[in-house]
């Protein structure tokens, strides 16, 4: 039932401009953060003469690619999230799936999945685009892969928030708006305590938990904690629409 | 009670201070037409929601053929098919692809889901609309996009909230149409506000106001309140009222507003020949007589006032 639920969310994606647009913005986004990483490469490389100061090409480029991602994703994703719970309500259309026979859990779960599928797109096809690198160089797969896995874990988290403010309220740019600012308040802090690396906010911060796979670590607590933020931010979706039911 | 596909016991819905629905108990037989009525506010909505599984009730139970929708709620709601209000429809899909989705999450098998959505479309006069955005269908194909969304999974029970609203004459006429047909196989329950669509469609009548159960009873209990032993006669030449009084079986007469007398009669005894005839005899010029009918809304009124 749950992946009904998001073949629905998926159908409704891709029969709307929105989708579309959106999605091409974040592949010419991500395109042309690319495009600059290879031409930088040659750039700085042919600068810097001691070995140590050289860094293989899938590094550089990757990291100028997955590094953008947490912004772009950021501006992004509340455009997509909006509609997931509140143009439903503003539209009505919620007791269409309240009156079939499928849990709330299995709702929220569908359209969170929906979500993430969609943005799947972008991890495949930047994979797809930094892996051309390999025609001429010799790249490191595996830390493509990890950070395909990282990001998928970005786009994820994003989406859950996005979920979670998207059933607070039945005004779509009220949500977009609220979770684009937790997101920016997020990324800021993140950025401020960044300095500090002891300071107790590292622990929770997005950035600095997203920088490990950028580096090309795969960390369990990494993991964790993006797991934790996920599981959090669905069950506060699946109580306040149980909230719905209960009080009208 | 196998018969019983709906039983809804002592439902109460509280809206903060504000008792929506008080104390509601009916139940609905396999193909019957349960007609809800009450003027706006009144609960027929929440009292919907609560049928559905859309709104927790208060206190009180909900059975879909004798399944608790509270305990097993996806069990119950597999066995019901529901139009609220607002139309609950995803206005960029296709026609074709709503109804998929609709038959998808009310667990078609995927084998029977071109089939039943046909079978949905065929039964509400929309196959040739199939490639249509909702979107771009006028107000009564819209609706019936929204019945057939109700019926596509084949449902014991059709709970359709005012599916007449906003509709012209004729639209009104084929949905009221295929209301009757659906009621053939299935238990429907229809909220309305609109009187001559419940004596049409319905076969039972329920009133409600201020969340209270008023009327409860058959089509035909509604209409036999309608008669009453009345007549409504007007005389261009006026006689005396004590001439009237003696007419026999006659029990009151009094004048109405605009010329008119009514004449109260006791049971059974219809006047309506010896006035005639009396009326020839001395000239009155009579030149109206009709049984005077109450209206359905001045039962309406009545019912929902004196609560």
């Amino acid at each position: 039932m749950i992946i009904n639920v998001a073949r629905k969310e998926l159908k409704s994606l891709f029969a709307s401009p929105m989708g579309w647009i959106i999605l091409s913005l974040l592949m010419f986004g991500f395109g042309f953060m690319y495009l600059d990483g290879v031409n930088k490469y040659f750039e700085v490389m042919s600068g810097s003469v001691r070995p140590a100061e050289r860094v293989g090409v899938t590094i550089f480029v990757g990291q100028t690619v997955y590094g953008i991602a947490n912004f772009l994703l950021t501006s992004a994703t509340p455009l997509l999230t909006m509609r997931l719970i509140s143009e439903e309500r503003k539209n009505q259309t919620l007791p269409f799936l309240f009156s079939a026979p499928i849990s709330l859990t299995e709702i929220v779960l569908g359209k969170f999945l929906g979500l993430v599928i969609f943005l799947s797109i972008l991890v495949l096809y930047i994979f797809a685009m930094l892996a051309t690198l390999n025609i001429w160089a010799d790249i490191d797969f595996g830390y493509l892969l990890g950070n395909s896995f990282g990001l998928l874990l970005l786009i994820a988290s994003f989406s859950a928030l996005g979920l979670y403010f998207s059933s607070l309220t039945s005004q779509p740019i009220i949500a977009a708006i609220s979770t684009f600012l937790s997101l920016i308040a997020m990324g800021v802090l993140g950025n401020y305590f960044a300095s500090d690396p002891g300071h107790w906010f590292g622990y929770i911060s997005m950035t600095k938990h997203y920088q490990s796979f950028t580096r090309g670590v795969i960390d369990s607590s990494d993991v964790i904690y993006f797991i934790l933020f996920i599981t959090t931010f669905l069950t506060l979706t699946v109580r306040r629409l149980d909230s719905d039911r209960l009080s009208g | 009670m196998s018969s019983n596909t709906l039983q809804v016991k002592n439902l109460s819905k509280l809206f903060g201070e504000n008792l929506a629905v008080n104390d509601v108990s009916f139940h609905l037989e396999k193909g019957e037409v349960l007609g809800f009525l009450g003027p706006n506010g009144a609960g027929k909505s929440t009292t919907m929601r609560m049928l559905t599984g859309n709104l927790a009730p208060s206190n009180g139970e909900v059975k879909i053929c004798g399944i608790d929708i509270i305990d097993e709620p996806k069990k119950a709601k597999a066995l019901l098919g529901y139009l609220p209000e607002m139309r609950p429809l995803y206005k960029e899909l296709t026609v074709d692809e709503y109804l998929s989705i609709a038959a998808r999450f009310h667990n078609v098998p995927s084998s029977k889901i071109r089939k039943s959505v046909d079978f949905a479309k065929d039964r509400c006069g929309l196959s040739h609309m199939s490639k249509r955005l909702i979107e771009n269908l006028s107000n009564g194909y819209q609706q019936r996009v929204g019945i057939a969304q109700a019926i596509i999974h084949n449902p014991e029970i059709v709970i359709l909230d005012e599916p007449t609203v906003g509709l012209d004459p004729i639209q009104i006429r084929e949905i009221r149409k295929l209301i009757r047909e659906i009621g053939q196989q299935h238990s429907v329950i229809i909220s309305t506000h609109i009187l001559p669509e419940v004596e049409m469609v319905c076969d039972r009548v329920q009133i409600i106001n201020k969340g209270d159960l008023v009327f409860h009873g058959s089509v035909e209990d509604l209409k036999e309140q309608r008669k009453g032993n009345k007549l409504l006669i007007g005389f261009s030449k006026v006689p005396t009222i004590a001439k009237l009084r003696a007419i026999k079986s006659v029990s009151k007469v009094e004048k109405d507003g605009n010329g008119m007398f009514r004449f109260y009669f006791k049971n059974k005894y219809l006047p309506a020949e010896e006035i005639v005839s009396l009326s020839v005899k001395e000239g009155w010029g009579l030149y109206h007589i009709a049984p005077d009918i109450t209206s359905l809304e001045d039962i309406f009124v009545n019912l929902t006032k004196s609560n």
